[in-house]
């Protein structure tokens, strides 16, 4: 058992807001959640967070701590060093309702746009056949628990004027998991270029590091949704063979 | 008090409590239906508890073996229930799984393979083939996703972090409901002449468990001052396998799916106990030795399945006794170990339980074993509804998942939980087109009954001064842990209830500080309430059932009884205050009472 | 579907402009983090500059780069030879055999305005393949976005330029033409490895003795190996390594496939060469950092073995002294 002291933002954008200071006693194992969990219990009842399975399973209690993105649920208190103050704050990419929490509507309304899985239809025997090879990719990618760490880390979103016009790592991979699928019929490409902004991505890979599921979002989902949009736009040879070869528009390879 | 028309008011055909897997499949086919459908949830889209479910969806799809079929998989859920589930419940669950699931896969859901490319299954308790159609250890999140960017296309509106404090009556009929959004703490009205509860359990009242904050009871508390009737509140199921270390998550859940794959159950002193824990009634289909269990693991189809694969209130119990007995492992629970398998194997299959304890516990359990105990997890009982329909005896409310009862009887099999989200979401949604269909002009918001649920929250904030309301939490879950655990006892429930009384009063009497907006301290005053009546329900149920039967155990009362089969629990709020009943069972239909009671060569070969 | 927070109007985020409302520093190169996150570009940053330091040092030199018989990385293919010209120079290395004197004289008018006086290296006309594909490769993109122009630095470090992020759009649409530079890349891993044969291979005169610089065609080859071709084999390796984890590849040899199984469940040899792509992909970085710094040593060895600073342990020595 140790004391720690925490610094943590208090405030709403209407009335402003600033750091205070807690101090309590930390248990072995504890959780940062935990530490904010016993501030309400003993200074800050009204200390807002928010906070659902507290096991990394649902991606809710995203905040900065010491200015990293991350899940509160999944930082051990072990990892600070002895008697290091931990700041928390709020995530900076969308606005803030009140203390850690913030209005993060707007990713539902970029989910909301991007069009709803196309199956193709079954066999005749009423199955849907894939091999677990073909989906491997796509379930690396329906790993996201939409904590949307990704999207308060990607410099695009976080610091950028141009950030209107890119959907943000966590709808590349959402893309990525439908182009990528199977059984998909659509095709999204042009979507992925002009609707999500794939060209403002620089791959710098800080989603990747933030992802508390580990989902490789730069090397398995970004870049190959760029290199399918070189494919479709950008290289030359790749434009010819369509032209000599039309009605093969459709670039959703398949090996039969 | 402000009138009706300065609160914010929303209009719907229908409103769904709750965004988890069974509200989602509800407001999905309520809109499909053409129905203008609202969705309230407690926190963000997407975030609802089904996130948890780690192993699985049941479904006889017969894709693993292929002499499965509904028949087999409906007898299972019969005799995990001891035979107190509503019998038309289990039949349509059983028949209508496969279907509800293979939909999922056209909306999206990218399930773990067989070799031949269908949907795979693995083995869990009680169930007699490979039958949990599942993605690694995160099922719940794939259904949920899945259900979420499918609904976000059907047209129904989700309004987020909006929390329900009472529903709103017109003679009886449910004319809409009074919530709050959390962000602001206002008030909203909404007119519905149809509510269906999603709203799960009530876990919170335990200090061990793995439910999150949301898990208030808020249907149950709503419901019963509404006039629905509560049943089975006494069957909590305690999931045997918890973690125990460290303190800070304690009760967190390892998925079952850990023994599925072949993790094994030991006490302190290496002994693998569940060989000494089978039950009569499962002795013929469970391997007696590490042996025969053994082989059953490598694939051996004609082997019996290893011990630890037993329902879920035998392991749990059998965990208990160990640590009674002083061969518990070192902070109280048992060891389970999956290490004798192939490391990369583990990663693959139990990925996030892999991450769980690496991060949480650090511990690898490629190497090394977990500690287990129970935790619970989930309630069997809930309100009342009609097996077909889900209307419960309120006109107008329905209520479908966890939240609803009938289908588990006294203990839930693994996996049973997420096919029951999908089948009677479904369900839901159609019971109330019906009921719709049929309702004759709209029953009106009474702008009394406004004001007072209004009144009986914001004095929460209002008051002088009072106490702080998560010590009240806190004394709440040290008394259900004390006196409603895992094994029960009549003195001990007395003195359970009447504890209950005090904390009533002093839940009563909280205050919340600062504003409404985003106000946890606030939001916890309301929940409360909810919280206390389910444990009080929960309370008076097992003190009136003087049996040990699936999940609910009393050390005075030993073994099943023939006068407990007879029963089902009901509860009713009676003039404020909780009263709990018998209500016969009625007789079973023919068909499904043979079914029941066939042998599993006659229900393989479809003779029966 | 509409999802609704309390506010009629659902709020519209990110920030759009506004500051940032919890605390957050905007200024460019801040950042609230605790741990020294400099470090990472300034690394990159130091790697980078020795390299470019070196090698355009030892292109522009167009000296000491054969030692018989390796041939140092950054003149391979060797497109022509000068031993007049270049000391040391293999005349018959070269594709093309001696420069002519027309061209010579050429480039020394061409540059006769020039301070100081710089050979025509054959290098030149290879380095810019080798450059153009790093250049553009995915894991240098980030690497010199991030140390070199600070967009951003370091994650939740506030990038240098605000204000006119484009990405990769406008002008560094190039970076799309990736693949190009790949298919010259691939074509080097093979001159490479035909180097890294040919460095088994001593060049002898009629009497048995090994190519010295100033020396004439040889008259055979004598097998044998060196610590030299131990060098430049590695090289091919590592080379090989980076090649062959470059993302442009494993998009064209299966990435860009939605099914890699047939009908009947079996998966081809795209899915085994995707999947070997894949495991070289996530270490990417790892071989790009390794094979930068080997083709650097590569050189350097073969340079100090040309001077004598060093001397090859190889068989032909060996030989060379049992026969006298």
């Amino acid at each position: 058992m140790s004391e720690r002291t925490f610094r943590i933002w208090r405030g709403n954008p209407q009335d402003g807001g600033d750091f205070v200071e807690y101090t309590i006693d930390v248990q072995t194992g504890m959780v940062v959640l935990d530490c904010i969990h016993e501030i309400q219990k003993q200074h800050a009842p009204d200390l807002a967070c928010r906070w659902n399975c507290k096991a990394g399973k649902c991606g809710s209690c995203s905040m900065e701590i010491n200015g990293k993105p991350a899940l509160s649920c999944m930082t051990r208190m072990n990892t600070f060093e002895e008697g290091e103050t931990i700041t928390v704050q709020p995530l900076k990419t969308f606005p803030v309702i009140r203390d850690l929490t913030n209005d993060v509507s707007w990713n539902y309304q970029q989910n909301k746009r991007i069009r709803p899985f196309a199956p193709r239809p079954r066999d005749p025997d009423g199955e849907h056949r894939m091999m677990q090879e073909d989906v491997d990719r796509v379930q690396e990618f329906r790993k996201c628990i939409e904590c949307f760490l990704c999207q308060d880390m990607c410099h695009i979103l976080r610091d950028r004027e141009t950030q209107q016009n890119f959907a943000g790592p966590r709808f590349m991979v959402r893309l990525a998991s439908l182009d990528m699928h199977p059984l998909d019929t659509d095709d999204r490409i042009q979507e992925v270029r002009d609707e999500s902004g794939s060209g403002l991505c620089n791959i710098t890979r800080c989603c990747t590091e933030a992802c508390p599921e580990h989902i490789n979002i730069t090397d398995n989902a970004i870049i190959p949704l760029k290199e399918r949009v070189v494919d479709r736009f950008y290289d030359p040879l790749m434009w010819l063979m369509r032209k000599l070869k039309p009605g093969n528009s459709r670039e959703k390879t398949t090996v039969e | 008090m402000i009138h009706l028309d300065e609160i914010q008011t929303i209009e719907h055909d229908v409103l769904v409590v709750g965004a988890g897997g069974a509200g989602l499949r509800a407001a999905i086919e309520t809109s499909n239906l053409g129905l203008s459908t609202g969705v309230i949830t407690k926190s963000l889209l997407g975030k609802a508890h089904t996130v948890m479910a780690e192993g699985g969806m049941a479904a006889a799809l017969g894709n693993v073996d292929s002499r499965d079929n509904w028949k087999i998989h409906f007898r299972d859920t019969m005799r995990g229930g001891k035979f107190l589930n509503q019998w038309e419940m289990a039949a349509i669950h059983a028949k209508e799984a496969p279907d509800r699931v293979r939909e999922l896969e056209d909306w999206g859901a990218v399930f773990d393979r067989t070799r031949t490319g269908l949907i795979n299954q693995r083995n869990f308790g009680g169930h007699r083939y490979p039958r949990l159609a599942h993605v690694g250890d995160r099922t719940g999140l794939e259904l949920i996703r899945t259900l979420q960017d499918h609904g976000i296309h059907q047209g129904m509106h989700v309004h987020m972090e909006c929390i329900g404090i009472d529903l709103l009556q017109d003679g009886g009929k449910i004319s809409g409901m009074l919530a709050y959004w959390r962000e602001t703490g206002r008030f909203v009205v909404f007119r519905a002449p149809v509510v269906i509860f999603a709203t799960g359990g009530a876990g919170k009242a335990w200090r061990v468990t793995s439910n999150s904050w949301e898990y208030s009871g808020d249907g149950y508390g709503m419901a019963a001052r509404a006039g629905a009737e509560l049943m089975d509140m006494e069957f909590t199921q305690f999931h045997p396998t918890g973690m125990v270390w460290p303190p800070s998550v304690r009760g967190t859940l390892v998925t079952e799916g850990v023994r599925g794959e072949g993790g094994i159950l030991t006490n302190s002193k290496g002994v693998r106990f569940m060989f000494d824990n089978i039950p009569e009634r499962f002795a013929s289909e469970t391997a007696d030795t590490k042996e025969e269990a053994q082989l059953w693991l490598d694939g051996d189809r004609e082997a019996r399945r290893p011990p630890e694969l037993l329902t879920r209130d035998v392991v749990a119990r059998a965990i208990m006794r160990e640590v009674k007995a002083g061969r518990g492992s070192e902070h109280g629970g048992a060891y389970l170990d999956i290490s004798h398998r192939d490391s990369d194997f583990v990663k693959r299959k139990l990925p996030s339980m892999y991450h769980q304890f690496k991060e949480l516990a650090e511990v690898d359990i490629t190497a090394q074993q977990m500690e287990v105990g129970p935790t619970l997890h989930y309630y069997m009982g809930g309100i009342r509804v009609d097996a077909e329909s889900q209307m419960t005896n309120v006109p107008g409310l329905f209520a479908a998942g966890e939240c609803g009862t009938g289908l588990h009887g006294a203990n839930r099999l693994g996996g049973n939980s997420l096919s029951d989200l999908i089948v009677f979401g479904a369900r839901a949604g159609l019971g109330a087109k019906a009921y719709l269909d049929k309702l004759s002009g709209t029953p009106a918001v009474q702008q009394e009954q406004v004001h007072e649920q209004m009144r009986s929250v914001i004095d929460f904030l209002n008051r002088e001064d009072g106490e702080n309301p998560y010590v009240v939490v806190d004394d709440l879950q040290t008394t259900m842990e004390q006196h409603v655990g895992i094994v029960r006892d009549g003195t001990e429930l007395e003195e359970g209830i009447e504890k209950l009384q005090k904390l009533k009063e002093r839940a009563a009497a909280v205050k919340a500080h600062a504003t409404s907006q985003y106000n946890p301290g606030w939001n916890t005053c309301i929940d409360l309430r909810n919280m206390i009546l389910s444990a009080e329900a929960t309370a008076r149920c097992a003190l009136q059932r003087e049996e040990s039967r699936g999940a609910h155990t009393r050390l005075d009362f030993e073994g099943e009884r023939e006068e407990g089969l007879t029963f089902n629990s009901v509860v009713k709020l009676v003039d404020g205050q909780i009263e709990a009943r018998k209500e016969m069972r009625p007789t079973p239909p023919e068909e499904l009472a043979k079914i029941a009671n066939a042998s599993l060569e006659d229900l393989e070969g479809s003779r029966v | 579907m509409t999802t609704t927070t309390s506010a009629t109007e659902s709020r519209f985020g990110p920030r759009q402009g506004q500051k940032p409302q919890g605390g957050h520093v905007s200024a460019p190169l801040t950042t609230q983090r605790s741990d020294p996150w400099q470090i990472g570009p300034l690394l990159t940053l130091l790697g980078f500059g020795s390299f470019v330091v070196y090698v355009t040092f030892r292109a522009f030199q167009g000296l000491d780069y054969y030692s018989a018989p390796y041939l140092s990385p950054f003149y391979s293919p060797l497109v022509y030879a000068n031993p007049e010209y270049y000391s040391g120079s293999p005349t018959f290395h070269a594709l093309l055999g001696n420069l002519p004197a027309e061209a010579l004289t050429m480039w020394q008018q061409m540059i006769a305005w020039l301070p100081l006086a710089l050979p025509l290296s054959p290098a030149f006309f290879i380095l810019i393949f080798p450059a153009s594909f790093r250049g553009t490769c995915y894991y240098y993109r980030k690497a010199y976005y991030r140390s070199v122009v600070g967009s951003p630095a370091g994650c939740t470090v506030c990038p240098i330029a605000q204000g006119t992020y484009q990405g990769e759009t406008r002008l560094l649409l190039i970076q799309n033409l990736h693949r190009y530079a790949m298919y010259f890349a691939v074509a080097f891993i093979f001159i490479l490895g035909y180097d890294g044969w040919l460095s088994l291979w001593m060049p002898v005169d009629a009497q048995g003795a090994s190519w010295v610089a100033g020396g004439g065609d040889p008259a055979t080859y004598q097998f044998g190996f060196g610590v030299g071709s131990v060098v430049m084999m590695l090289n091919v390796v590592f080379l090989g390594g980076y090649t062959f984890g470059c993302h442009s590849w494993r998009h064209m040899i299966g990435g860009r496939l939605n099914r890699f199984a047939s009908s009947s469940g079996e998966t081809g040899l795209s899915y085994a060469v995707w999947k070997m792509t894949s495991w070289l992909n996530e270490r990417h970085m790892l071989f790009a950092w390794v094979s930068l710094f080997w083709v650097m040593f590569t050189d350097f060895y073969i340079w100090a073995v040309c001077n004598g600073w060093i001397t090859d342990l190889n068989s032909w020595s060996q030989t060379a002294a049992i026969g006298q």
